[in-house]
């Protein structure tokens, strides 16, 4: 049943203009920085010879790249994540999957997996572009593999709160004005940590920015993992909870 | 035949003590009762009545703060997702994805319902035809009229051969013909099922239910068969008089207890139960030009509107 609700939430994305100018959109503009970057390594790339241990291409193009990425598609979340439970209610379709014999896990984890798969996509057309770079120059594969999954366990986090905040609201553009407002918190609550005055190593944890920095360096991290997994599981159980929570106040 | 009698019999839906509340407000207040195979059950109701909340529980979509609702001899509270596979719903707005066409509409509530891609294939195929939306199939959902809308609704809501369908107020917003349509549908879909509809449309609730429940302020105020009130004596006669003689030659008529001026030569005479005026009034057609002669069965209507009356004074 999970796949049957994943299934459509995928489709009916691409039934409308919007995932595909999505797609467009973020695919030229990194194309655009990904040449920047490019042109950038050409440059320095004889200064870089006369160096022991050189960066190489993947720390010079592809984790700048991804740097940016993560950026166009946290910004972008949450106008995907808006739909699916606040349009579902405004125009009233919810009726039909509430009515249907299909769990309220279900209904949200098929949700939730037709928007993750939506970015997978975008993930995977994305990382095409460093991986053309293998045609011509050393390219570390597994630090690109690190990045590309990185992003993904990033967006899949940042898609689990748009989906929560979607249920708690009617209204379309309110619950996207609240996902991105949380995304963006949780990408800078870090910088206060370093601040002075205030060190908190609870702030620098919860900084969605962290965890993926250390995917970008190519350390592959269980407790970034589990951070990512666990940020999932616990907005995803919120929206099961308020789920249910209409069926007594609606 | 002892089977098929049992088969009828059957039960299909029992609620008891059904109650909502929002805030100090009871929307549904204490509510019992039963349906079963090859009841139309209609609730006929003022605006506000709590029709709508009570037909959203019994399909799962609202919780109840108290009381029963069995499905088929299954809880609806305790094993929802069983409970839900012998339901249809159709809610007051049909629940379409504008940016779907019928068929892809129909095979994804085909499937939520746990029918497999072939299943609901033949399904979907079969409900178009018995709906007449065999030619809109490939139109977006969108760009259909209301009238369309609603039958795909319907479709929707009985594609996976559910034995309960509940509906809520059928064939608002369609025009007479479409109302008609929808109406025919339903009456069949009724004689194997067993059918739960709102309404506020009198007519449509005479022409279509086996049984009415009247609701008012949450509370249900009476439950009628259709088949008691048919065999209950008008009494009430209304004709039409080319040239009415005076009121009082009229009241002097044997039987008459009291008489509505209409207008225009009508008249609504109030008589005993099987007391009818009928022969004498046929005595004088010809002086008086009768045009017009009608027994009037309308006790739905009257404890229609009476309903409504006690619900605007209680206000």
């Amino acid at each position: 049943m999970i796949f049957v609700i994943a299934i459509h939430e995928w489709r009916s994305l691409f039934l409308s203009p919007l995932a595909w100018s999505l797609l467009a959109v973020t695919q030229g503009l990194l194309a655009w920085m990904f040449i920047l970057l490019v042109d950038d390594f050409r440059n320095l790339q004889g200064r870089l010879v006369a160096l022991d241990h050189a960066p190489g291409v993947t720390d010079l193009v592809v984790a700048p790249l991804f740097r940016v990425a993560a950026w166009v598609l946290l910004l972008l979340v949450p106008l995907l994540t808006m739909r699916l439970f606040s349009q579902e209610r405004r125009s009233r379709t919810l009726d039909l999957l509430l009515s249907a014999p299909v769990g309220t896990p279900a209904m949200v984890l098929g949700k939730y997996l037709g928007v993750v798969t939506f970015f997978i996509n975008a993930v995977g057309l994305i990382t095409l572009m460093p991986l053309s770079l293998a045609m011509g120059a050393p390219l570390d594969l597994g630090k690109l593999l690190a990045g590309a999954l990185g992003l993904t366990l990033l967006v899949a986090a940042a898609t689990a709160a748009g989906l929560y905040l979607s249920t708690l609201t009617t209204q379309p553009t309110v619950a996207a004005v609240t996902t991105l407002g949380l995304l963006l918190a949780l990408w800078i609550v870090d910088a206060a940590s370093t601040a002075q005055g205030i060190s908190s190593d609870l702030l620098s944890y919860l900084s969605l920015r962290r965890h993926y920095d250390s995917f970008l360096l190519g350390l592959f991290d269980s407790s970034d993992l589990a951070y990512y997994f666990l940020f999932s599981l616990a907005f995803l159980g919120l929206a099961m909870r308020r789920l249910d929570d209409l069926r007594l106040r609606d | 035949m002892r089977v098929e009698k049992h088969m009828m019999d059957e039960v299909l839906v029992q609620v008891e003590g059904l109650t909502r509340c929002h805030g100090e407000v009871r929307v549904v207040d204490d509510i019992s009762f039963t349906l079963r195979r090859g009841q139309i059950l209609g609730f006929l109701g003022p605006n506000g009545a709590g029709k709508s909340t009570l037909l959203r529980m019994l399909v799962g979509v609202l919780a109840p703060d108290a009381g029963q609702i069995i499905i088929n001899g299954v809880d609806l509270l305790d094993q929802p997702i069983r409970a839900k596979q012998v339901l249809g719903y159709l809610p007051e707005q049909p629940p379409l994805y504008r940016e779907l066409t019928v068929d892809e509409q129909l095979h994804y509530s085909a499937r939520l319902h746990g029918l497999n891609r072939r299943a609901s294939h033949q399904a979907a195929t079969r409900i178009k035809q018995r709906c007449g939306l065999t030619d809109v199939s490939r139109r977006l959902i969108g760009y259909l009229s209301k009238g369309y809308r609603q039958r795909v609704g319907i479709a929707q809501a009985v594609l996976h051969d559910p034995a309960v369908i509940v509906q809520d107020e059928p064939t608002v917003g369609l025009d007479p013909l479409q109302s008609r349509q929808i109406r025919e549908l339903i009456s069949e879909l009724g004689q194997e099922r067993g059918v739960i509809l709102s309404s506020h449309l009198l007519t449509e609730v005479q022409t279509l239910c086996t049984h009415v429940q009247m609701m008012r302020m949450g509370r249900l105020t009476q439950t009628v068969t259709l088949a008691d009130l048919e065999r209950q004596p008008s009494t009430r006669l209304r004709i039409g008089l080319h040239t009415p003689p005076p009121l009082a030659l009229l009241e002097r008529l044997p039987g008459v207890e009291q008489i509505d001026d209409l207008g225009q030569g009508y008249f609504c005479l109030h008589h005993a139960a099987n007391a009818a005026p009928t022969a004498s009034l046929i005595q004088r057609a010809g002086d008086w030009g009768l045009q017009e002669l009608t027994p009037e069965h309308s006790h739905l209507e009257q404890l229609f509107v009476d309903l409504i009356l006690k619900t605007e004074m209680d206000q």
